[in-house]
């Protein structure tokens, strides 16, 4: 390796894994309705192909991908579908859904299918069997695979990582994975180097899960270049720019893409699931989550349909304790507080974390003191308390030029910071007035930017 | 769901375990075996001078500013340091309107906690060494038995009223004695703090240990002492080389306020560097100032002015030592 296997500044959060580490991934019976968001990914939501009352089975595409950097939505059960509404995302809006009433009694294993035999694909149909699958990225960015895998002709790419980090306090579903399906996680390694053309790989997991660790070593293949290589526990070393640096040592330019440093980066689910779509010939209808924290009776894995809702899952973890306060998808350093039980997870949900009372964090704020902690913290040099101070006058400009379009909105500020300061809800408040403002040049002035930001307190703790 | 309302906050939902009052009302904590070492040195008028000084600094914030900016201790910790750089007899009119000063000047004008540009206590210090010379540099001797328990100076006088002729023992500081009387003290007498000199000068041993404990806590940054202290030994032993007659590390190092300015005001949060580099460049100047006004300043004592000029430069300094971004070439940052 050609990295220190660490990067500097980053925090370190309690692992609070204990509650999932052990538990060995279950299966959850088909809820009564799933609901498929259009928009499950990065790039352009997909176009609905049903209507209601058309009749699927699980695996038909509801949505057809919309240009390159989109991806298509497979029903997750055979059902009925009643309708196409708008019904509430994880990210907090409301947007179009195909709604699914699930045959009661339908089964969840894989129907027999005519499947190609892969290693007779080039790498070309390869690609294009994924993207038919509706693969995206399952480390909660949700980036189309198939846009990964086949970078333009100019860009060299050399090596394949794969991340099992899983920095996110709590999340264990990579672990599992790891742990449980080993030799799915290679195929897909080795699925995805045909696809690229490289030779080499690097699977990075974090120290804290040795049996993750000695699963991915016994089950590697003698006759390609993959090491599995142990990396320092710190939050973020799961972020591709921090897992990069670590592993081999490269700094991906401010701007820039880690295939110009000649590196993609994959979630070691995805590769799971590349392996799968292989096998099975199902595309992504079901993924695992973990389901934890405090507020859940029965912290669990689970293989989950995509669509399912919260409510619906949680339910079947023994619902919630008496302290639940906050459901969050995702993990607790930049996951998203839902605020209705009828939202459903999408591809990109790796987890659930239902916090208890005594989990949440305070919400009031004081002023910025100026300790610096935030500056040791951020991973990419930044300077959040600056940046945080234009934010709250709406220099957005400023900010600009400060690099916030660098800002991965990790969290490790937001953590750090004694006063409780947003920073990265500032930061994500900034980009997009700046997304707003860049989008509609010619009508806008600084009335595109939203309303005066608010200080944290939404509720009191 | 249960019958509580969900909560909706932004990520991250969690929080690292510190909070900004839980950090001020710490180092108001290690301050209080220094308030306690002076009154044992000087007697309990120590006691009514600090609790003016922090009367006076806590009013200012409780009416003009905002509401609550009580709890989070910072005025509290104003007006303990000023307390501590004030001598033991001072009036505690004088004192209440110095740390009044301090908070309305030094720090309410400038828009509340994290805005002021300079140190609060040393704006207050700064407000009544201008204002009061006479009382500033009257400095009582520290006390032993029967007379532990007299007050020192003019402490309980009214308010605008001249001072009495009082029946009072005082005595050069170490840094008087040396700059107009060209006299040196024991070593350890500075270091134990059985010399006059203000509240907060005397005991250094104990200041470092408790500065030690903020430092091994990271409340303070533990650069700018050993930065301060660095400067300042190197170059008054370069000076000293040169020149015997000028006092030499070990008294440069202990005596005066240099290691309540070092410990306590240059690291002060709000008005020091946020890199590590940019404070050692800001103790560093603050080491040389200190040196260059005891030496040849009109002044016997430095490091008041020396943190406040420091003070000033610290936006520039903050600019300046940006570190490069993750991933770009060598070109800093700049505003």
């Amino acid at each position: 390796m050609l990295g220190r296997l660490r990067f500097r500044h980053g925090v370190h959060p309690p692992e609070l894994k204990s509650l999932t580490a052990a538990v060995p991934i279950r299966r959850v019976p088909f809820p009564d309705e799933v609901v498929l968001p259009l928009r499950q990914h990065t790039g352009k939501p997909a176009r609905a192909v049903v209507r209601a009352g058309d009749r699927v089975e699980r695996g038909d595409v509801v949505g057809e991908a919309d240009g390159y950097v989109s991806s298509p939505v497979h029903a997750s059960a055979a059902g009925t579908v009643t309708e196409l509404a708008l019904w509430p995302h994880p990210d907090g809006s409301y947007a179009p859904a195909v709604r699914i009433a699930v045959d009661p009694y339908s089964p969840q294993a894989p129907r027999p299918r005519v499947v190609p035999d892969w290693t007779g694909l080039d790498p070309a149909a390869l690609v294009e069997a994924i993207r038919q699958a509706g693969v995206v990225g399952l480390g909660g960015a949700a980036f189309p695979t198939h846009v990964k895998l086949s970078p333009p002709r100019d860009v060299t790419v050399d090596t394949v990582l794969v991340n099992g980090c899983e920095c996110e306090p709590y999340l264990t579903t990579d672990h599992r994975t790891m742990v449980e399906y080993p030799e799915r996680v290679h195929l897909g390694v080795r699925i995805m180097m045909r696809c690229l053309g490289v030779k080499r790989a690097v699977i990075g997991i974090e120290r804290n899960k040795p049996d993750a660790l000695a699963a991915l070593e016994r089950t590697r293949p003698a006759d390609l270049d993959v090491a599995v290589q142990a990396l320092e526990v710190k939050y973020p070393q799961g972020a591709e720019k921090m897992l990069i640096k670590s592993v081999l040592g490269r700094e991906v330019p401010p701007g820039k893409l880690p295939m110009h440093v000649g590196v993609v980066v994959q979630n070691v689910a995805s590769a799971a699931t590349i392996a799968e779509v292989f096998e099975t010939g199902l595309p992504l209808v079901e993924r695992i989550v973990t389901v934890t924290g405090r507020g859940v009776a029965r912290p669990s894995n689970l293989i989950v349909p995509v669509g399912m809702k919260v409510g619906d899952l949680v339910a079947a973890c023994g619902g919630f304790t008496p302290t639940a306060r906050a459901i969050v998808f995702g993990g607790p350093m930049m996951g998203s507080a839902q605020a209705s039980l009828d939202t459903p997870l999408l591809k990109g949900t790796s987890g659930v974390v239902v916090l208890a009372a005594e989990e949440t964090k305070r919400t009031a704020s004081h002023p910025c003191i100026r300790c610096g902690r935030c500056l040791e913290a951020c991973p990419v040099f930044l300077d959040p308390q600056h940046l945080g101070q234009l934010a709250l006058r709406e220099r957005w400009d400023d900010m600009e030029a400060q690099h916030l379009a660098d800002c991965m909105l990790c969290g490790c500020c937001g953590y750090v910071c004694p006063s409780s300061i947003p920073l990265p809800q500032l930061f994500a408040l900034a980009k997009t007035a700046l997304r707003t403002r860049a989008a509609a040049p010619a009508a806008s002035a600084p009335a595109g930017a939203p309303a005066a930001p608010a200080a944290a307190s939404a509720s009191p703790a | 769901m249960n019958a509580a309302p969900m909560l909706i906050t932004a990520a991250p939902h969690l929080g690292a375990a510190d909070s900004t009052p839980r950090i001020m009302w710490t180092v108001v904590a290690t301050l209080a075996p220094v308030v306690a070492a002076a009154t044992a040195f000087f007697g309990p008028g120590v006691l009514l001078v600090i609790a003016a000084a922090v009367a006076g600094a806590v009013l200012p914030e409780r009416v003009l500013g905002p509401s609550g900016a009580l709890r989070d201790g910072s005025a509290a910790i104003t007006g303990l340091l000023l307390g501590l750089t004030l001598p033991p007899g001072l009036p505690m009119w004088m004192a209440f309107a110095g740390g009044a000063f301090a908070i309305t000047v030094g720090k309410l004008i400038f828009g509340g906690l994290g805005q002021n540009v300079f140190n609060p206590a040393l704006v207050g210090r700064a407000f009544l060494q201008a204002s009061f010379p006479v009382a500033m540099t009257t400095w009582p001797v520290p006390a032993t038995g029967a007379d532990w328990w007299k007050l020192r100076g003019d402490v309980l006088a009214l308010p605008f009223a001249s001072p009495r002729a009082l029946d009072v023992v005082t005595g050069a500081t170490p840094l008087g004695r040396m700059k107009f009387e060209r006299e040196g003290t024991p070593v350890v007498d500075l270091a134990l703090g059985t010399t006059s000199g203000s509240l907060g000068e005397t005991s250094a041993l104990l200041i470092l240990l408790c500065g030690a404990y903020l430092a091994w806590r990271r409340y303070l940054n533990w650069r700018i002492p050993a930065g301060i202290f660095g400067t300042v030994a190197v170059l008054s032993a370069a000076l000293h080389a040169l020149d015997p007659r000028l006092p030499g590390p070990a008294f440069m190092l202990l005596s005066g306020g240099l290691v309540l300015g070092a410990v306590y005001m240059a690291t002060d949060l709000v008005t020091s560097p946020v890199t590590n580099l940019g404070c050692w460049v800001f103790a560093a100047g603050i080491g040389v100032l200190v040196v260059v006004i005891r030496l040849w300043g009109g002044l016997a004592e430095g490091v008041m002015y020396a943190i406040l000029i420091m003070n000033a430069a610290v936006p520039a300094l903050n600019r300046l030592t940006h570190p490069r971004v993750f991933g770009a070439a060598r070109a800093r940052v700049r505003s």
